[in-house]
């Protein structure tokens, strides 16, 4: 749940200018299946804001209702402080999860119509998009229709028709999915970029790893609702951080300050692997008793909660296994 | 750049500009510039078709315009004869009334084919060549049995015209039934293409950036509108080889009937019932494209709307033949086939005033459709439910 509801109040009443996006209770059925449930989200403007979750559980219709694309059954939305996102059309640029352009088109038109749809003029528009092919390294491509490029390069084409119009936000929807490691790794800077000049930058993933490299502020969606949204240092406080703990020896006097609870593991050359949260009265008072017990420490850390295990915590083991079923890995 | 979107009609132009090249430059067009061709095939089936409707519209009469004695002997033996005899219908007139049989004929509301004046025993029937050629065996027939039945059949006087009300009548059903077939395979083939157009966005998944972009109004507006200007390309191209035909050949080809509300006028409702009936039935199919998730279901989907399309135009065609009837002001009423049917009567009845009611009763419908069909485009096109998973809406207790 998002934290804070009486802010989202008073800034849906008043159209808070520091919010690129504000929504709040918002519910989208399609015949019996309630596709979104409820969905409350503050997107601060400049930043990089993930939306986070498995397939289906809601993020593409959530970012349709937040663009205006569909209208939500319920709720409110509002964009840079419009109801109607079509109002603010010319500041927003969308990349939706399947990406179409018309094949005869060349390149630049391609381009060129994109930000024609948001206002640009055709001229201009050509006239940038010739620019931005050349900067991607696609200059070759001006000329060429879009039938006849590969699908990675179309791909290009469609995000710069994307930003051809410099919006002032941008939202992809699984921008990542289809792109080799390379070309991913290119959309990070990309992104970065953006909200280095001040865009603001959504984008939905099913990929953490992403989220967790480029995110000040995620929602989880699972099951059309979202139980977190917030800053993402925020989800992973919502586990405490964990001791890691190496002895040599695996029992003694010393046993007893270790928490009851923790995870031992028997190391095959003898050693032993001690896992617990950090205790309420810190690390300092158990240290002492495994010293002077004679524990044979052989290493000790503590370590924060990863994105994906606050995403377990959050969402739920089922949601986590959903997410890396989506990633093709097997479940941790 | 400002903060400002685009107005309705300058994002309809974006989508309107993008689909008239796109098509103008594509095979499709070539296809429908050679509509003309496919029409010259449908329009030998049609001819018989119109043959059928002229044939089938109220025959021309006979106006009887003796002396009072003359013609009441005439139409008692008419009475008697006619189950026996093929006659035609008859109307009695006083001898005042016949004394210009021209302005008979040439009254468009009374349909005379010949006007029979004289005596029985001397009859002079008044006419276009070939209804009097037709009507001379009867009406002397008739006049000899009127008389008694002793005289031999009297010579009938025969005094040609140039034309009749009912020969005009009859051409302009042929008009009538031209303009209408026209119509129908223009607007045919437009919807069709319009439909061919939505199934294109719909395999390339365009149609989510531009949702995203501008109203999804703009987006019909642009398509239906882009199709219009496609279509008016073709005509302008049509008419210039039609111009090039008939100033070349103008002394082989028949003169065309006029129709009764002349043929600059009749060429301007045309156009302009042409431009309606298209974006009635285009928004239809526009609505129909929308409704389906797939190309496969796109081409079932719009089997209705096809077989809507062909009841209207056999509707209009029926009910042309008979003016003024409850089923014609039904055809005039009913918004898909209002279109149709107005371009008939602009063919067959001077008046114009009903014209205008018309535009803006179709004008209105236009809107209705279009806004309704935009709506439910944009309220089925984008729907994702079938990935979703089917989460049912928990019960929420009673506050």
């Amino acid at each position: 749940m998002l934290t804070g509801t009486g802010t989202m109040k008073r800034a849906l009443r008043s159209g808070d200018a520091a919010l690129a996006i504000e929504a709040r209770g918002l519910v989208k059925r399609f015949d019996d299946t309630l596709a979104v449930d409820g969905v409350d989200i503050a997107v601060p403007t400049g930043s990089i804001y993930g939306i986070l979750g498995p397939n289906g559980a809601g993020k593409t219709t959530t970012l349709r209702m937040l663009l205006g694309i569909i209208d939500p059954d319920e709720g409110v939305r509002r964009v840079f402080g419009h109801d109607r996102p079509h109002e603010v059309s010319r500041l927003i640029g969308y990349l939706p999860e399947e990406r179409g352009l018309y094949p005869a088109m060349k390149s630049d038109e391609a381009i060129a119509f994109m930000g024609a749809l948001r206002g640009l003029p055709l001229d201009e528009g050509r006239r940038r998009g010739r620019d931005l092919l050349e900067t991607h390294g696609l200059g070759h491509a001006i000329d060429r229709q879009i039938r006849q490029l590969s699908k990675g390069m179309a791909q290009t084409v469609q995000l710069l028709g994307t930003l051809v119009h410099q919006p002032r936000l941008v939202v992809f929807d699984e921008p990542f999915s289809g792109l080799d490691a390379i070309n991913q790794g290119k959309l990070e800077v990309l992104i970065r970029d953006l909200a280095a000049k001040g865009t603001t930058v959504i984008f939905s993933t099913h990929v953490i790893a992403h989220a967790e490299r480029l995110c000040e502020q995620i929602a989880i969606i699972a099951g059309g609702k979202v139980p977190f949204a917030g800053d993402v240092d925020t989800a992973r406080d919502r586990i405490p951080a964990q001791v890691r703990l190496e002895t040599r020896r695996g029992e003694g006097p010393w046993r007893a300050a270790i928490p009851a609870d923790a995870r031992h593991e028997s190391k095959s050359g003898g050693g032993h692997f001690w896992s617990f949260p950090v205790p309420d009265a810190g690390i300092e008072a158990m240290l002492r008793p495994l010293i002077e017990g004679e524990a044979g420490i052989l290493s000790l850390s503590i370590e924060r909660a990863g994105l994906h295990d606050a995403f377990v915590a959050i969402a739920g083991e089922a949601a986590a296994r959903e997410l890396q079923q989506d990633k093709g890995e097997a479940p941790r | 750049m400002n903060a400002e979107r685009l107005s309705i009609w300058q994002a309809a132009y974006v989508i309107a500009r993008r689909d008239f090249f796109a098509i103008l430059l594509s095979k499709a067009f070539l296809f429908f510039l050679l509509g003309p061709l496919f029409f010259g095939g449908i329009s030998v089936a049609a001819g018989a078709l119109g043959a059928k409707a002229a044939s089938s519209a109220e025959p021309p009469r006979l106006a009887v315009a003796m002396s009072e004695r003359d013609n009441a002997a005439f139409a008692e033996t008419h009475r008697r004869l006619r189950d026996a005899v093929e006659l035609p219908a008859i109307e009695r007139l006083s001898v005042e009334e016949g004394g210009k049989p021209r302005a008979l004929l040439a009254d468009g509301t009374r349909n005379f084919g010949a006007v029979l004046t004289g005596t029985l025993a001397s009859p002079e029937l008044t006419g276009t060549p070939e209804q009097i050629g037709r009507w001379q065996g009867p009406v002397a027939l008739v006049a000899a049995e009127a008389a008694g039945g002793d005289l031999l059949l009297p010579p009938v006087a025969l005094v040609p015209t140039r034309s009749s009300s009912a020969d005009t009548r009859s051409l302009r059903v042929g008009t009538a039934t031209a303009g209408i077939t026209l119509l129908f395979l223009l607007t045919m083939l437009l919807a069709g293409m319009v439909l061919s157009n939505l199934v294109e966005e719909k395999a390339n998944k365009i149609i989510e950036i531009l949702a995203a972009a501008i109203p999804m109004d703009a987006v019909f507006l642009g398509k239906l509108f882009a199709m219009l200007a496609i279509s008016f390309v073709g005509i302008a191209v049509w008419g210039a080889v039609a111009a090039i035909v008939l100033a070349l050949g103008a002394a082989a080809i028949p003169p065309l009937p006029a129709p009764a509300v002349g043929w600059p006028l009749f060429i301007a409702l045309f156009v302009v019932y042409f431009s309606l009936a298209y974006l009635l039935i285009g928004s239809v199919f526009l609505t129909v494209g929308s409704m389906a998730a797939t190309v496969r279901d796109v081409q079932t989907l719009s089997m209705p709307a096809t077989i809507l399309q062909l009841a209207v135009f056999f509707l209009a065609t029926f009910a042309m033949t008979d003016t003024g009837s409850a089923i014609e002001i039904l055809a005039c009423v009913f918004p898909l086939s209002s279109p149709y049917a107005m371009v008939a009567r602009a063919a067959q009845e001077p008046q114009l005033w009903t014209h205008g009611v018309a535009l803006v009763w179709q004008v209105a419908w236009v809107a209705i459709f279009v806004r309704t069909g935009a709506r439910l485009f944009r309220r089925r096109v984008m729907k994702s439910g079938p990935a979703a998973v089917s989460r049912k809406k928990p019960k929420r207790s009673p506050a």
